[in-house]
């Protein structure tokens, strides 16, 4: 039975047929040009994560995000029990976005075609950063402080969505983000 | 102890079992087909849940539901039929007797130790973390215990796979090099090997902190070598699942590779290059740079996606071969369309190719690219990849090789053989469904384990396009059916086993080794014969090939582009 049969010759002494050998030159050429693509992208591409981000304590990261509120807090959203702060940080300026069991804090309002460098940190456990309808997707780690600098491009209210489970109430970690 | 030396031959294929691996080979079978009935009953809580117009389930039982499902079947299905296919490829394949039989049970039991209790462990509600259980959400105690006993288990079959390719070597059951087959399950021991030893490395110590004993577990080193685990896992279901093709191509066609040389070359680079895609997981997390992004989750340089091209080429490359040298010669297909399509062994094992290259492959590439990953990860379209990749590819591959299988390891009948004929149409074409319409809805953003997409009562909701709603109802009916071809699977398999037919030979019996083993297989001509056209010897396959790759192009760029339009990053 063939399955059972090894080859005759040596193995790696064996002709190459030419189907195979078209075939491979193709799809290494293609798989070269994909690996390419990424560092293309990093030097003409609008789309790219930087490379920044700092290990960060939840309190001293929390602190920081309280005296944004207090800096450009512009109103409160949200039922009478459970208000968010909405902030309109001058643009340029450095954003803290916290992401905790289970909410956004606090919620932002950009202005279109400028550009924040958003910090993003969670206070406990794992989180996703969902930007919908953007769908603009970033790992959120507990203990690291990501920096990522956006531009926001077209005027509109925006949800952010948590898509990493954690835990029973994942599903009600949902805010706002607007964009002037 | 003696050494057990006794071997039965199968009267319609010829192949050779030894004793010990013959039971160990169906009681890793039947175990494997028990997690696979648990993990298909938990997807009808997952599928119903996620279907938003039947949402069947609460939310504390849906994660559950879905943490046991994820662990049952890609973990514990597929391993225990792995485990079976490593001591086929080895003793069965190779005619020599398994090393260590008295060891490989004790592996076997602690496999099933292993899966009980983290069954248990999801059972009391407490470790209900996803098949990832990223730390710091922590799970009970046995939630570890017992994916470690059960990797411990595994480990243990792979040294005594290994310690049987020792022995037939020593005792020269087989000449010249070890069958394509054979070298295909080395591949996936190889990696299953360095896969398990990454869950040591990162298992034991969140055993050791969940009580109590180490203080902390960083967030990011959890989950990069988890994936190291976690990802190298299902590579070890690519090789093995590329040797069952390679297998049942030989069984259904007597099929030879092309050339042995491209073929094995191909599994050497998984080897090399399948362990880099912990990297595929940790594409948008922070603290890595972007070098080590693009090295690692292109594998290299592509290597390994090289490898599995060069794989969905030669395994249909050698059924063309053989089918045009039965005279199946008109045309670039008459060899396809004449191919035993009623044969579920068959058309399960095709369905796999086609599924795992068109939908995993490519939609696993497009993923796996850094800065694409931004509009992807974490969205349901990565359940719709690896659907296509793990249950298309690898499940599908499984179920073809049982036809095979029932009536040679459990000398039994195949039972319901019209239901078995469409078992693998049902099965493949509605889980291509489910993987085609959940990676559309991940295009619209809709989040994976996530239990009410329509945040019913929440303070800041977001409405998804009705078009969102409308791929997750229609992943919903192609999930119901699917799980119908996967009762169907389980219905034909378990009858057979227990209540089919027995196929009796006469004056059967065990002899001891050698005497009246199978001979070995004749020199046999070289393979490449003028059968084919454009001094190919498959055109046909070529051109099949060359409408993947335009497909594959196609659909990266237009990945490139749609990125392009989201906001500017940096």
């Amino acid at each position: 039975m063939t399955i059972s049969s090894s080859s005759e010759r040596v193995w790696w002494k064996e002709p190459l047929e030419r189907t195979e050998l078209i075939w491979i030159v193709i799809a290494l050429i293609w798989c070269l040009i994909m690996f390419f693509m990424m560092p293309y992208w990093h030097i003409y591409g609008q789309q790219n994560l930087a490379n920044e981000a700092y290990r960060a304590k939840p309190e001293d990261f929390a602190r920081k995000t309280e005296e944004m509120i207090a800096k450009y807090k512009v109103r409160e959203e949200g039922p009478d029990n459970m208000k968010v702060p909405v902030v309109h940080p001058p643009a340029g300026s450095d954003v803290y976005l916290i992401a905790r069991l289970w909410s956004w804090h606090p919620q932002l309002e950009l202005e279109a075609g400028k550009s924040y460098r958003i910090h993003l940190m969670s206070m406990d456990w794992l989180h996703g950063f969902s930007l919908q309808p953007e769908n603009i997707n970033i790992q959120v780690h507990p203990g690291y402080e990501h920096v990522v600098t956006v531009t926001p491009t077209r005027p509109g209210t925006y949800a952010i969505i948590c898509n990493e489970y954690c835990g029973v109430n994942h599903h009600t970690m949902a805010s706002r983000l607007y964009v002037k | 102890m003696p050494v057990n030396r006794m071997f039965r031959t199968d009267p319609a294929t010829g192949l050779v079992f030894h004793q010990s691996a013959d039971k160990l080979m169906r009681w890793n079978a039947v175990a494997a087909v028990v997690c696979l009935l648990i993990g298909g009953i938990l997807a009808l809580g997952v599928v119903l849940t996620r279907w938003q117009a039947v949402h069947l389930l609460p939310p504390d039982m849906f994660y559950q539901v879905l943490t046991a499902h994820g662990i049952n079947m890609l973990i514990f299905w597929i391993i225990f039929f792995e485990m079976a296919v490593l001591y086929f490829a080895s003793s069965t394949l190779l005619k020599c007797r398994l090393a260590t039989p008295r060891i490989a049970w004790a592996g076997f039991w602690l496999m099933v130790l292993g899966a009980l209790i983290n069954n248990y462990s999801v059972l009391r509600g407490d470790s209900s973390v996803m098949f990832t259980s990223y730390a710091p959400m922590g799970a009970h105690p046995t939630f570890y215990l017992g994916l470690i006993l059960f990797a411990v288990g595994a480990l243990i079959a792979c040294f005594v796979f290994f310690g049987t390719l020792v022995v037939a070597r020593a005792e020269r059951t087989y000449r010249n090099s070890v069958p394509l087959v054979t070298f295909g399950a080395i591949t996936a021991a190889i990696i299953a090997v360095f896969t398990i030893a990454a869950g040591a490395i990162i298992l034991i110590p969140t055993f050791l902190w969940s009580v109590g004993l180490v203080e902390y577990i960083d967030s990011l080193m959890y989950k990069t070598i988890w994936w190291a685990f976690g990802h190298s896992s299902q590579q070890v279901n690519v090789a093995a699942h590329v040797s069952v093709w390679y297998a049942i191509a030989a069984i259904v066609f007597g099929a030879k590779p092309m050339s042995e040389k491209v073929s094995r070359t191909a599994f050497l680079l998984y080897i090399f290059f399948l362990q880099l895609a912990s990297a595929h997981h940790l594409l948008t997390d922070p603290g890595l740079t972007s070098n080590w992004k693009i090295f690692n989750t292109s594998y290299a340089m592509y290597l390994a996606v090289l490898a599995s091209m060069v794989h969905g080429l030669t395994v249909p490359g050698a059924i063309e071969v053989a089918q045009r040298k039965k005279g199946y010669t008109q045309g670039l297909f008459e060899w396809l369309r004449k191919a035993p399509w009623g044969n579920p062994c068959f058309s399960a094992m095709f369905i796999s190719l086609v599924g795992f290259g068109f939908l995993g492959g490519i939609s696993g590439v497009m993923m796996g690219t850094e800065q694409l990953n931004l509009i992807i990860h974490n969205t349901i379209y990565v359940p719709g990849h690896f659907h296509a990749t793990v249950v298309i590819g690898t499940t599908l591959a499984f179920m073809g090789l049982t036809y095979f299988l029932i009536p040679v390891l459990f000398r039994r009948e195949l039972a319901f053989p019209t239901m078995a004929k469409y078992q693998p149409y049902v099965f493949g074409l509605a889980m291509s469904g489910v993987a085609l319409f959940l990676m559309g809805a991940g295009t619209l953003g809709v989040p994976r384990r996530h239990w009410d997409v329509a945040f019913a009562g929440n303070a800041f909701p977001y409405e998804f396009p009705g078009a969102a709603w409308l791929m997750m109802a229609l992943a919903g009916i192609s999930g119901i059916i699917a799980i119908v071809g996967g009762g169907m699977y389980l219905l034909i398999t378990v009858w057979s086993v227990f209540l089919g037919k027995k196929i009796e030979t006469p004056g059967f019996q065990h002899v001891r080794a050698r005497d009246g083993m199978a001979p070995a297989a004749p020199r046999t001509g070289p393979v490449i014969a003028g059968h084919g056209s454009a001094g190919m010897v498959a055109p046909g396959t070529f051109v099949l090939a060359m409408v993947f790759l335009t497909a594959f192009v196609l659909y990266y760029f237009v990945n490139w582009k749609y990125l392009s339009t989201v906001w500017p990053l940096k």
